[in-house]
């Protein structure tokens, strides 16, 4: 609510920013039409992660660093079993890696339907929240609640259970799941299809803010398919490395008013990770369905409006639900499920597509198999800078918006990257300062 | 009748045990229609107040301001609810209290200083009284929904109390530490989760936290018997309910 101060300071406090997972607030400080600064204050409590993980057993990682993110659990075990599996030379059978990544599918399909519908559409609507969008429009949120059951029912079939699955382990997997589960699953998909395709041409619809700029996309790139479970680290700008390179070439910083820390590129640019990023290096490798529904909705790269991340989001929905399809037909359930190895001292890199984008695992392991160093950077981190930049360039705009329409504004600008700030510390409240 | 007034309200976690609330999928439309949800951060931002007649609160406290909001979460709340190993017994975090916090601040910022944490993260009831506890890392969706009915209809919800071997056993699994010597915390370990683990043939690692009645000391010995190394034991213990009572003081035995 706006109050004008004795000194002509004006504070616009919204509360707490909702619908994104975890704790933060927003403050925009401006002079007139002059925006001072723009912050986003991270006040999810640290858990220390990296510290705890030392003197842990290698095979402890995958259910430790699951409990990062309630969301997207199988984004951080599959990045740590990438970095563990790759020092320990182990050959992880294709059959099991189709397993995770199926799993990991199933994730991207409940994270992904959680944002557009139950986080995202709300704001496109005006309205709270998705119980509002239920009164005038239950079919949508019905579809949209099955297709969300759907991902989550294939992290269970797989995973034992939606939450903190429990099968996968270094060297492969616990149990593999029954072609005929992942068949059942499979059909009950191809029937949702039809309404994701509509969903990417309900989110190219609804009206966004004009936010053309120059951005750094930087996710996964894998010769054979969209990267999700592994690849090498790419951008826009020419960047073409290894997994073991992004320590080189990204750094953490630590602001006073964030519990967070935060990427930047080692030239000291910010960049951006997710479905924008990864629908815009990765286009061609789309399954010819997601193709096309882009290509019905004029989403052609490049596409820099971080707006467009919802369009971008459900045009992956589309592609995950063909590729799961593709990847079930192909399953035979592995004959070697969990693979030998043998502990050996160095250093392990590992990353992947987590929904909210890369993932990046790095585990200092000695010859016994303890951990002795950790560094986990999850994507929203490595958003975080930009997310500021997005809402200092829109700052005219909030500005000149009533208080309501103001916060909404802003609220957007961050939720468009899907923020996930409990793992961002291991995030909202709005507030606008007027000098 | 009025509808029962819910707040779900988070500290330091994952979102894993909210999101449940959200994966109750078609209940959820119900639940919906039948409770007046006063605060909800994660789903909505229609912020209504207290008072609740229902506050479900997931995660540890281990800042000062966590201290404070918890108190008056309290104060507003009829019935308060813990809902997952966070919140019940300090979770996964609090295994930094077996540290020093300090060590820890400086191993993961460069600018320790920064930052405001407690010595240690704590359960809920730690600070303030809880009326129920749904275990698990994360909480068992149908024991979310059982609570809901329970409130309802103005009954007890009925948790179980029962160690995993329980449901194990009526599952039919054959026992993963006996035939394959893995070690698995199922006997000591609350049920709730329908004895996943095992059933993927893996050792279960304690997400609900103890058992009503449990005999740490007693199994431990008989795990070491059977070829299980102290170490180990000791690490399976020092988990996600490490900070739970009968888990931490078995520890601080050893």
């Amino acid at each position: 609510m706006a109050r004008i101060a004795m000194n002509r300071r004006i504070v616009v406090d919204t509360g707490p920013l909702a619908r994104v997972e975890g704790e933060g607030s927003l403050t925009i400080e401006a002079e007139g039409e002059k925006v001072l600064a723009v912050r986003l204050n991270i006040f999810e409590p640290p858990r220390y992660y990296e510290a705890f993980l030392k003197g842990r057993k290698v095979e402890e990682v995958v259910d430790m660093v699951s409990r990062i993110c309630g969301i997207c659990p199988v984004a951080y075990q599959v990045s740590a079993l990438n970095a563990l599996e790759a020092l320990f030379g182990v050959d992880v059978d294709e059959e099991v890696r189709r397993v995770r990544r199926l799993l990991y599918l199933g994730e991207w399909i409940e994270s992904h339907a959680l944002h557009i519908f139950m986080l995202a559409t709300p704001d496109y609507l005006k309205v709270p929240d998705v119980s509002a969008i239920a009164k005038n429009s239950a079919d949508l949120v019905r579809n949209a609640l099955v297709v969300k059951k759907l991902g989550n029912r294939m992290m269970a079939t797989i995973g034992g259970r939606e939450v903190h699955p429990v099968s996968l382990k270094l060297g492969g997997i616990h149990k593999a799941p029954s072609k005929e589960s992942l068949q059942e699953l499979s059909l009950k998909l191809q029937s949702s299809l039809g309404f994701a395709k509509e969903t990417v041409k309900l989110a190219a619809s609804f009206e966004k803010p004009a936010l053309e700029r120059d951005v750094a996309f930087v996710c996964l790139k894998d010769p054979a398919r969209y990267a999700i479970d592994e690849g090498d680290i790419v951008s826009n700008r020419g960047l073409h490395i290894p997994p073991s390179g992004f320590e080189d070439n990204f750094a953490e910083h630590q602001a006073d008013y964030s519990s967070a820390l935060r990427s930047l590129t080692k030239s000291g640019d910010s960049y951006m990770v997710g479905p924008l990023a990864r629908t815009n290096l990765n286009y061609s490798r789309l399954h010819p369905t997601a193709l096309a529904s882009a290509e019905e909705v004029g989403f052609r790269p490049p596409v820099t409006n971080p707006f467009e991340s919802i369009v971008a989001r459900a045009i992956e929905l589309v592609h995950t639900i063909e590729e799961i399809m593709v990847e079930v037909k192909e399953y035979a359930k592995p004959v070697h499920p969990s693979a030998k190895y043998e502990y050996c001292a160095g250093r392990a890199f590992g990353v992947s597509e987590a929904p909210r984008g890369i993932l990046y695992h790095r585990y200092d392991v000695d010859s016994k198999g303890n951990i002795t160093g950790a560094k986990i950077v999850p994507p929203t981190a490595q958003n975080l800078i930009r997310i500021e930049e997005d809402v200092r360039q829109l700052a005219p705009v909030i500005l000149a918006a009533p208080p309501e329409e103001a916060r909404r504004l802003s609220e957007m600008a961050v939720r468009n990257y899907d923020p996930c700030i409990s793992c961002a510390t291991h995030f909202l409240k709005l507030q606008i300062k007027r000098v | 009748m009025t509808k029962p007034r819910l707040g779900v309200f988070k500290f330091s976690s994952c979102d894993g045990c909210q999101l449940s609330i959200l994966d109750l999928e078609e209940e959820l439309l119900t639940l919906v229609d039948s409770i007046d949800i006063r605060d909800f951060l994660e789903a909505s931002s229609d912020s209504k107040g207290g008072p609740y007649d229902i506050a479900l609160v997931e995660g540890s406290i281990s800042t000062p301001e966590e201290v404070k909001r918890i108190r008056k979460i309290r104060e507003e709340s009829r019935i308060l609810v813990t809902i997952g190993a966070c919140a019940t017994a300090g979770g996964l975090q609090a295994l930094r209290n077996w540290n020093s916090l300090d060590r820890f601040k400086e191993t993961v910022y460069p600018r320790p200083e920064l930052l405001q944490s407690l010595d240690k993260a704590l359960s809920i009831a730690a600070y303030v009284s809880v009326d129920y506890e749904l275990r698990g890392c994360p909480i068992s969706k149908d024991q979310l929904v059982q609570l809901f009915t329970a409130t309802l209809h103005g009954t007890r919800p009925r948790l179980p109390t029962n160690a995993v071997c329980f449901e194990c056993k009526r599952r039919a699994n054959v026992c993963v530490v006996v035939a394959s010597g893995v070690p698995c915390l199922g006997p000591v370990t609350m049920d709730g989760c329908g004895s996943i683990c095992p059933s993927y043939g893996r050792g279960c690692y304690g997400c609900f936290g103890p058992a009503d009645v449990v005999n740490l000391k007693s199994y431990a010995t008989w795990l070491e018997t059977h070829g299980i190394a102290p170490s180990t034991i000791d690490l399976l213990v020092r988990g996600i309910n490490s900070y739970s009572k009968e888990f931490r003081e078995w520890l601080e035995s050893r």
